[in-house]
């Protein structure tokens, strides 16, 4: 077994608020990240996959089309997007880089043929990530 | 790091396929790549040292049987890849062991090999997953 981690950057902007919260909880529990106007992260997303390696071709998954199923299932979705506002997910969940790891992965996963995806990692700033691998 | 030259073309292939497979990875002159090499090992820390293995030792086996093994070659001419193709998840697979069959100092846990500063690999052994 030979796991395979492709980089990609995106951009975005979010909010953290929650409507059950009043405004004093929403600015207690989620300070700066609680201003409705958004602030933005140059988001740094490592897809790791796993797969036993190809003895024809030498690969355990062809890297053009990884970087391709990244390319049309996440960052068109959220590259340069206000997260909050025009990514589906995020209209009910709070864009919390922990749920933006869960998102992706699930907009990933059913798209992976070849391979299987094994972890998504998300650093929202190069001193913070979150790992999602998959509910079980 | 070990800088290296490769071509991922595989005999048995036609030229289209291989075309096909590899893209521009496929060109006939081949192309390098500067790799960043990690190798984990594990064990308890040993009483008297302080250590898990002594990095001397670590770093002797690592530039002896593989950065000078590899650096500044090119891969297909190596006799590790006269039989595979030198993709990175093969060069994982070699480079692992290697180690296993000579460090005696830890136990190696993996190796993982970046290729690019967008991709890398990791090798934990045959028929071993990351828990």
């Amino acid at each position: 077994m030979v796991y395979l981690t492709r980089k990609a950057e995106f951009s975005a902007s979010h909010y953290y608020h929650n409507p059950e919260f009043t405004a004093e909880e929403n600015q207690r529990i989620f300070g700066k990240c609680n201003n409705p106007n958004g602030h933005g992260h140059n988001y740094m997303l490592e897809v790791t996959v796993k797969g036993e390696v190809d003895p024809r071709s030498g690969f355990v998954v062809d890297l053009k089309r990884l970087k391709e199923t990244m390319r049309r299932e996440v960052l068109e979705a959220l590259d340069h997007r206000f997260l909050n506002k025009e990514v589906r997910e995020f209209f009910t969940r709070i864009p919390t880089t922990e749920n933006l790891a869960i998102a992706i992965w699930q907009r990933l996963s059913p798209k992976l043929k070849a391979a299987q995806l094994h972890r998504v990692r998300v650093y929202e700033t190069p001193d913070l990530f979150v790992d999602f691998y998959g509910e079980s | 790091m070990f800088s290296a030259s490769h071509r991922l073309h595989n005999n048995a292939m036609s030229d289209a396929e291989n075309i096909a497979t590899y893209g521009k990875c496929n060109n006939p002159y081949g192309h390098g790549h500067n790799y960043t090499l990690e190798v984990t090992v594990s064990g308890p820390v040993d009483e008297k040292t302080g250590m898990v293995c002594n990095l001397t030792d670590l770093d002797g086996f690592v530039h002896n049987q593989i950065l000078e093994r590899f650096d500044h070659q090119n891969l297909n001419m190596l006799a590790e890849f006269s039989e595979t193709v030198p993709t990175t998840e093969n060069l994982c697979i070699v480079t692992y062991d290697i180690l296993q069959r000579g460090f005696r100092h830890a136990h190696l846990l993996r190796v993982r090999l970046e290729e690019t500063m967008m991709n890398s690999f990791e090798y934990w052994g045959k028929n071993r997953v990351i828990e």
